[in-house]
């Protein structure tokens, strides 16, 4: 029996302490006519060395195709010490820390998460995570608009990730929260900024400000934040936390700072595994930190004066506020942000500069070398950070379809978001990406062109 | 000692990141950053060993008996770790060709059938994240279906006062208001108070069976009849479904939308608050809602199986995407290596090996002469004993008996939930758990218990072996200190 350790000894002094007949005597509540055990398409159980044999010959098939994919989930090099620490079995195994003094390990590690990233954002305080990026703008967009109060109109710009953007209205609708698209400038890649202007003078809760947008493109976040503010609107930065190493922190932006900064934070030691588990951070001005969903660690002593860590202003959760919680989440991604602060730890301020670095180079790189193949142009003239649109010659699915076929996921095809733009490609080539690995993907480019 | 603390300035790991700098000439002065977040300047040794520290400070499943009541903190098997993060599986790109992801869509396929089957549900969708998502997207999934049907006027939710605080949350965020029904004193809803609160604005219920009190309710059937007489449907809270797989499905019940903590039943790793699963499984009329993406199998030609994701092209009133992509993979593929290694036999030992361990241990404790909330009722996998007895007595609080436990090396069950019952312990053993671990368990207990009478304060102390003693949970939130730079300012 895989994992039950029970003898028929045990099981007979266990039934006979019970008073009962046989284990089928405990289920004897349930209504028989209700009772059903007709599993039959379940099968034989496997030994660990079936199910391991099934389990490589099932990764075998799927190829290791070389990677230009960013879009949201970015393929950077994760130290070996990151997962070989975060599976050790006190962090992999236990549960959400409610028992403080059993929890320590758990509970301090997030302290220095949470410190990390308010560093990193230059945010006052940080949660200790959400379930991704896009649930967690969905989160951020419903404190501002809990902590505004009048308005429930809020700025979605179109240069927000289309995923990010779709899975907000999925959340957001059943609360009437309306969003409202901004067109990009065409020229630019950013915000249209007199599209904004429209709104402005009215009643708006938030705008969000994507910092790098989907498009690779740098926002102007210090005229964006100035003019959320006033409009009486919260800014809500959306940042890519690996970008932070070098950008402007959203603390910082127009001077007095975003109100809110969210994003995922996959680029920090979690691996792509086809989307997920990656981890959503939220940070916010201190002003907020009532309105933010999900767990808080604070600092405090014990009963002897020695520091240590706890879960703090639970009021705002629903296993104490019930209805009228801040937030439904319960579960996080504690385990990832166990990783990503051991990355970051790793990697230090250096280490993220030079991996920023790295990659925004290879994206600017690449494209360089793309736009050297006849017909093949970069759009957008704003300054990128780690993707670029390219604009194809021919059809992009044609294209990505041909290089699929060479071993190369070549980027990600805009065409069903954005079909105004042609036959666009958004690329990426992060810091594992080798000189050798842009001159593939080039030739790969002229091959299917 | 904090990581920062470690910090010395000018170390660095040249191992870890690019040998290279280079310049970012092409971005703007005013866009670039000027100041210098504060990361420790560590090296690899210094960070290992700091965290490796650290996860010492953890009570884990892998260290300790860890009898969290509604939590199932069963063992985790090795070897699903091992088998997700298999290089091929952990490097795909979520927005890569299906056809470089064809084995890991298998997996996910077959998992969708497996739990389709053991739940009796005509459709499920891996992509929540978590229960409180899937929570989520069941009730978003109600709400879809009334408004197909131009029902608009039902508008509220009701949930029993002894559900998770999950429940409510979840009903509010989906837009609805929450009306609270009462527990009898057997443990079962009180079908008169629900029969009042039924009505025309009844969207549907939400319900854990077994409860969160640790007993079967006995009267889903009129409960069903109820609510859909009335017109609602039946939401399925699975965080207890370890009690009853391989025994009734709860779409057998008559549910029409469950959520499973695949973290919890399916044994994939707690990782100290997550990531878990929350998949969510449907009856027939609620199919065409399910949240994306889901994975379809087709049969090519010469029946070559292949598989893909459903999009809104196939499902047009789906509630939508909840992630930016696909759900937590990795947590899903540890949940179908577990699946598969249980099997058919496997899975309904599952439920009966939980459910014989908790009525042990109940009868023991009973023997031992402590209280137990429904002590006429049948345990499922989890029962409550309330401590308010020694309280009377001694002035022991079962949170101080959970934090001596922790002296006698058990983590200590769930305290004071479902707060119905008064200085409750809510313990759930799992069906991992041998018999000498529980009979450890209920010595400890009586130790305590003989604590509480000699020497209470000695109990009230408690715990003296943990890393810190009891913390200051007041201090912790007057004087807010949620990050090390703060401290160093002030």
């Amino acid at each position: 029996m895989p994992f039950i350790p029970h003898t028929e000894a045990d099981i007979q002094a266990m039934l006979a302490s019970i008073g009962a007949e046989n284990i089928d005597t405990l289920f004897e509540e349930i209504p028989s006519s209700l009772r059903s055990d007709n599993f039959s398409a379940l099968g034989s159980g496997l030994n660990e060395m079936q199910v391991s044999r099934l389990m490589r010959e099932r990764a075998a098939q799927d190829q290791q195709p070389l990677n230009f994919i960013g879009a949201g989930a970015y393929e950077h090099h994760i130290p070996a010490a990151v997962w070989e620490i975060a599976t050790r079995g006190e962090y992999y195994t236990a549960y959400t820390p409610y028992q403080a003094e059993a929890s320590q390990g758990t509970l301090q590690t997030l302290y220095e998460y949470q410190s990390m990233m308010a560093s990193l954002t230059g945010m006052d305080v940080s949660n200790a995570s959400l379930y991704d990026g896009a649930s967690g703008l969905a989160e951020a967009i419903l404190m501002a608009v809990r902590a505004h109060k009048t308005s429930r109109r809020v700025l979605l710009p179109a240069t927000v990730s289309p995923f990010y953007r779709s899975v907000a209205h999925s959340i957001l609708k059943l609360q009437h929260i309306e969003l409202i698209e901004i067109p990009f400038d065409s020229a630019t890649g950013a915000i249209d900024p007199q599209a904004l202007q429209q709104y402005a003078g009215s009643d708006i809760a938030a705008l969000v400000i994507p910092q790098p947008n989907f498009f690779g493109v740098l926002e102007e976040v210090d005229s964006l934040t100035a003019w959320a503010h006033a409009q009486h609107a919260y800014a809500i930065a959306l940042v890519n936390p690996l970008s932070l190493a070098l950008l402007k922190p959203p603390g910082l932006w127009a001077g007095s700072g975003a109100d809110i900064a969210v994003g995922d934070g996959q680029p920090l030691g979690a691996p792509l595994c086809s989307g997920g588990p990656y981890f959503g951070f939220l940070c916010c001005k201190q002003v907020l930190v009532r309105q933010m969903p999900g767990r808080i660690i604070g600092r405090t002593v014990d009963l002897e004066g020695k520091t240590g860590y706890t879960l703090t202003l639970q009021a705002r959760e629903q296993h104490i506020r019930r209805a009228k919680a801040t937030s439904n989440i319960c579960s996080n991604q504690g385990l990832m942000v166990t990783a990503a602060t051991i990355y970051m730890a790793l990697l230090g301020v250096d280490g993220l500069r030079r991996t920023a670095a790295a990659s925004y180079e290879n994206t600017r790189l690449l494209a360089e070398m793309a736009c050297q193949l006849p017909g093949v142009t970069c759009l957008f003239s704003s300054a990128h950070f780690h993707e670029r649109v390219l604009l194809l010659p021919a059809a992009t699915a044609k294209v990505w379809a041909q290089m699929a076929e060479q071993g190369i996921s070549a980027g990600y095809d805009l065409g069903a978001h954005y079909p105004q733009l042609g036959n666009a490609l958004l690329v990426c080539a992060t810091e594992t990406k080798t000189e050798a690995d842009l001159q593939r993907f080039v030739a790969a480019l002229r091959h299917a062109l | 000692m904090l990581i920062f603390e470690r910090s010395h300035k000018g170390r660095r790991n040249a191992a870890q990141s690019p040998q290279q700098t280079v310049s970012v000439s092409g971005i703007p002065t005013a866009l670039l950053r000027q100041d210098q977040p504060l990361l420790p300047e560590a090296s690899e040794m210094d960070v290992v060993r700091h965290y490796t520290r650290l996860s010492q400070k953890n009570f884990s499943i892998d260290t300790h008996f860890y009898p969290l009541g509604s939590c199932t903190m069963k063992h985790n098997p090795r070897v699903c770790n091992t088998l997700a993060m298999l290089p091929q599986f952990q490097s795909r790109h979520p927005l890569a060709a299906e056809s470089t992801g064809q084995g890991m869509l298998a997996c996910l396929y077959e998992l969708q059938q497996i739990l389709k089957e053991v739940t009796g549900m005509a459709g499920v969708s891996l992509m929540p994240m978590a229960g409180a998502q899937g929570e989520f997207a069941g009730i978003a999934m109600i709400r879809a279906y009334h408004e197909a049907r131009g029902d608009t006027a039902r508008t509220e939710i009701i949930v029993p006062d002894a559900a998770h605080g999950t429940n409510p949350a979840t009903a509010v965020m989906c837009g609805y208001t929450v009306t609270e029904i009462k527990t009898d004193a057997q443990g079962n809803i009180d079908l008169q108070a629900l029969r009042a609160a039924t009505g025309p604005k009844t969207a549907g219920l939400m319900l854990t069976n077994p409860s969160t009190l640790g007993v079967f309710e006995k009267q889903i059937e009129a409960i069903r009849e109820i609510i859909h007489e009335a017109g609602g449907l039946l939401y399925y809270d699975g965080a207890n479904l370890n009690a009853i797989i391989g025994k009734v499905k709860p779409g057998d019940m008559g549910f029409d939308v469950i959520h499973m903590n695949l973290h919890k039943t399916f044994s994939t790793p707690h990782g100290g608050g997550g990531p878990g699963a929350g998949a969510v499984g449907v009856a027939e009329r609620l199919l065409a809602f399910l949240p994306l993406p889901v994975v379809a199998m087709q049969l090519s030609a010469n029946t070559v199986q292949t598989y893909r994701y459903l999009t809104e092209a196939d499902l047009p009133q789906s509630i939508g995407h909840l992630a930016a992509f696909t759900g937590n993979i990795g947590v899903l593929l540890r949940a179908y290596v577990y699946a598969r290694m249980l099997g058919f036999a496997g899975m309904l030992r599952v439920s009966e090996f939980a459910t014989l361990n908790a009525n042990y241990l109940l009868a023991e404790l009973q023997k031992a002469g402590f209280t137990i909330a429904f002590p006429q009722r049948r345990a499922s996998h989890e029962f409550i004993l309330s401590i308010k007895p020694l309280k009377d007595d001694t002035g022991i609080s079962a949170m101080d008996v959970a934090k001596r436990l922790l002296d006698k090396g058990f983590h200590p069950p769930t305290t004071y939930f479902p707060m119905l019952v008064p200085e409750c312990l809510l313990i759930e053993p799992t069906e991992t758990e041998s018999k000498e671990t529980l009979d450890a368990f209920v010595t400890a207990l009586k130790e305590i218990r003989e604590e509480a009478y000699a020497t209470p304060e000695l109990v009230k102390g408690a715990p003296y072996t943990t890393p810190v003693r009891r913390l200051d949970d007041v201090k912790a939130a007057r004087e807010l200190d949620l990050k090390w730079k703060l401290v160093k300012e002030q």
